[in-house]
């Protein structure tokens, strides 16, 4: 089996996400960075599946050069194969863009290697959320698929895929090639081993500059939601403060 | 400026979806302000009686696209179902709530359109060119960004609408449109579907009852078990619950798991990290059950209680057996 999951590097943020002077970026000053939570789930469950059935996990990333990180982590936790498509322009690519760039990687990678039998997305970015990457790579290259993942069977050449709706799940087939958006809760990620470790000092990362166009969604600034300022109405400090919390429902109708 | 609006109205196996009443008022709202007629698409025959529920929204047309292909979702089939449409009558904007289907569609007709798509949107304005706010982090940032396209492809937020009846005698015209599919598109229609929940789910429970690190063990969630049931509402947690594996990924409320919009949230030794705030920040009010009293949630709650949960959630359960009997 050979599978694909494309990774975003993102800033890990405290209790509060602060925006750069020039309004165009996160704050990341004093930020670590880590992998986005649903790629962070993609990847383990790739790493599961060639445990099983065995082949190899190369693992792609858009970003800074800084995003060798995510990569040697990947590393560390099961990838096999690691791809940078650098971008060092500061900021994010528009989705168009990078969903363009990442066509173009999947092409060459494929043409070199053969077919990715699986493409991994996590189902949206933490941080630009645009919901739409995975769809137009899959889109551009003719392949079903289906996001919200929270579960993958593989039979044969089919993937049943699993999605948790409102009241239960959906069932889903897919035909090899084919390209799944993870969400998390498919999986409990792993944490790197000693020899995942080594494996992630030892990683050879190939670096794979794309010329690629912008698209049309361009940011201006971002901003901060109006703060709803609550004044905290303290009901008790103790369990008596069980009548008025029942109070408080019955107000409410929901008692 | 030329073309309709159209609205994505969410429907599954010919039932409504709830978000249906957001997008239907999101886009009429829209239309008036740009002084465009809007219409709703419903996509599949399953589908073709619903027309009339749209008009009580004040949407005066709406599509039903049919096709053999249609029978149940599929993300490809109703992708490229709307781009059929499209094609044929030129719309200025397609419009939907950010639910999983909604930024699913969208996402699949944008790409078949090589068209942008601005996911979870706040604001919709035209002015020389769209300008668009539109969430990031789930909700703690928001972004400005212009469009640089005539067609806007666009979702709203989901719970940023308010659902708003049209007074009046509405009146609508549906329009069954037969599109050609390709049946291979069929390769992602849904195949299968297992019901593990009747009736109230935590999507759209009036009341929930959610845990954090607080809660202490998987056992500890068994008085909130308790309080969720009598109240008729659905239990949640947080996502270092989840992590702990006390509680199952289906009851995490936030950012990678479910956002919610109760009459109440009560949340339970839960300290409101920005990732669990935005999945609950749709609440219409929300009780912090907290020894802390300067943990994020206490300070964002309307309501709180500073105190162990596990004196506060037993005492309250007998107050509201007390009142009842």
């Amino acid at each position: 089996m050979r599978v694909l999951v494309c990774v975003k590097r993102v800033p890990a943020p405290g209790s509060r996400i602060n925006i750069s002077p020039d309004q165009l970026n996160v704050d990341t000053a004093h930020l670590g960075f880590t992998t986005s939570p649903h790629e962070e789930c993609a990847l383990e469950e790739a790493a599961q599946i060639i445990e099983e059935h065995g082949g190899t996990v190369t693992v792609l990333t858009a970003g800074p050069t800084e995003a060798e990180e995510q990569l040697r982590y990947a590393a560390s936790v099961g990838g096999t194969d690691f791809v940078l498509i650098p971008n060092n322009s500061g900021g994010d690519w528009d989705p168009e863009r990078t969903a363009n760039a990442i066509t173009q990687a999947v092409n060459k990678l494929e043409a070199e290697d053969g077919q990715f039998d699986l493409i991994m997305f996590g189902n949206e970015s933490a941080d630009a959320g645009g919901f739409q990457v995975g769809v137009r790579v899959a889109v551009a290259l003719d392949r079903p698929i289906v996001n919200g993942i929270k579960g993958i069977e593989i039979n044969d050449r089919v993937f049943t895929a699993r999605r948790e709706v409102d009241t239960g799940v959906e069932v889903y087939q897919l035909e090899a090639p084919a390209v799944l958006g993870i969400r998390e809760g498919i999986n409990l990620p792993r944490y790197p081993t000693m020899k995942g470790r080594l494996a992630s000092k030892k990683a050879e990362i190939a670096i794979a500059p794309i010329e690629v166009h912008p698209g049309g969604q361009n940011k201006v600034r971002l901003h901060r939601p109006e703060e709803r300022v609550t004044e905290t109405n303290v009901l008790g400090e103790s369990a008596a403060a069980a009548a008025r919390v029942v109070d408080l429902l019955d107000e409410l109708g929901v008692l | 400026m030329m073309g309709e609006i159209l609205v994505f109205v969410e429907h599954d196996q010919g039932q409504l979806s709830p978000s249906a009443g957001e997008a239907l008022t999101a886009a009429r709202e829209l239309g008036e302000r740009l002084s465009q007629k809007t219409a709703a698409v419903l996509v599949g025959q399953a589908a073709e009686g619903l027309g009339t529920m749209c008009a009580e929204y004040g949407v005066q047309f709406a599509y039903c696209l049919t096709s053999p292909v249609l029978s149940d979702y599929g993300p490809e089939t109703w992708g490229q179902a709307i781009v059929e449409l499209a094609n044929q009558c030129s719309p200025s904007v397609i419009l939907s709530v950010g639910t999983d289907r909604g930024n699913e569609v969208l996402a699949q007709v944008a790409a078949r359109l090589s068209a942008p798509f601005a996911a979870n949107s706040t604001v919709v304005q035209r002015g020389d060119a769209w300008e668009i706010t539109r969430v990031q982090w789930g909700g703690s940032l928001l972004e400005d960004i212009v469009v640089d396209s005539e067609l806007l492809i666009a979702s709203y937020n989901h719970h940023s609408i308010e659902p708003a009846f049209f007074p009046g005698d509405n009146e609508i015209e549906v329009r069954t449109v037969e599109v050609e599919l390709d049946p291979t598109l069929g390769r992602t229609v849904i195949r299968d579907r297992v019901t593990l929940t009747e009736g109230v789910t935590l999507s759209t429970a009036s009341v929930v009852v959610s845990g954090g690190r607080g809660v202490g063990s998987a056992e500890g969630f068994a008085q909130l078990e308790e309080l969720a049931d009598l109240l008729g509402g659905r239990v949640g947690c947080s996502r270092a619950v989840t992590n702990n594996g006390w509680r199952s990924h289906t009851d995490q409320v936030g950012q990678t798991g479910t956002r919610i919009a109760p009459e109440i949230y009560i949340a339970c030794g839960i300290s409101g990290a920005i990732q669990h705030w935005v999945g609950a920040m749709a609440s219409k009010n929300i009780l912090a059950i907290n020894t802390d009293r300067e943990a994020n949630m206490v300070t964002k709650a309307g309501y709180a209680v500073i105190a162990d949960l596990h004196e506060v959630i037993p005492a309250v359960i007998e107050e509201v057996k007390r009142r009842r009997s």
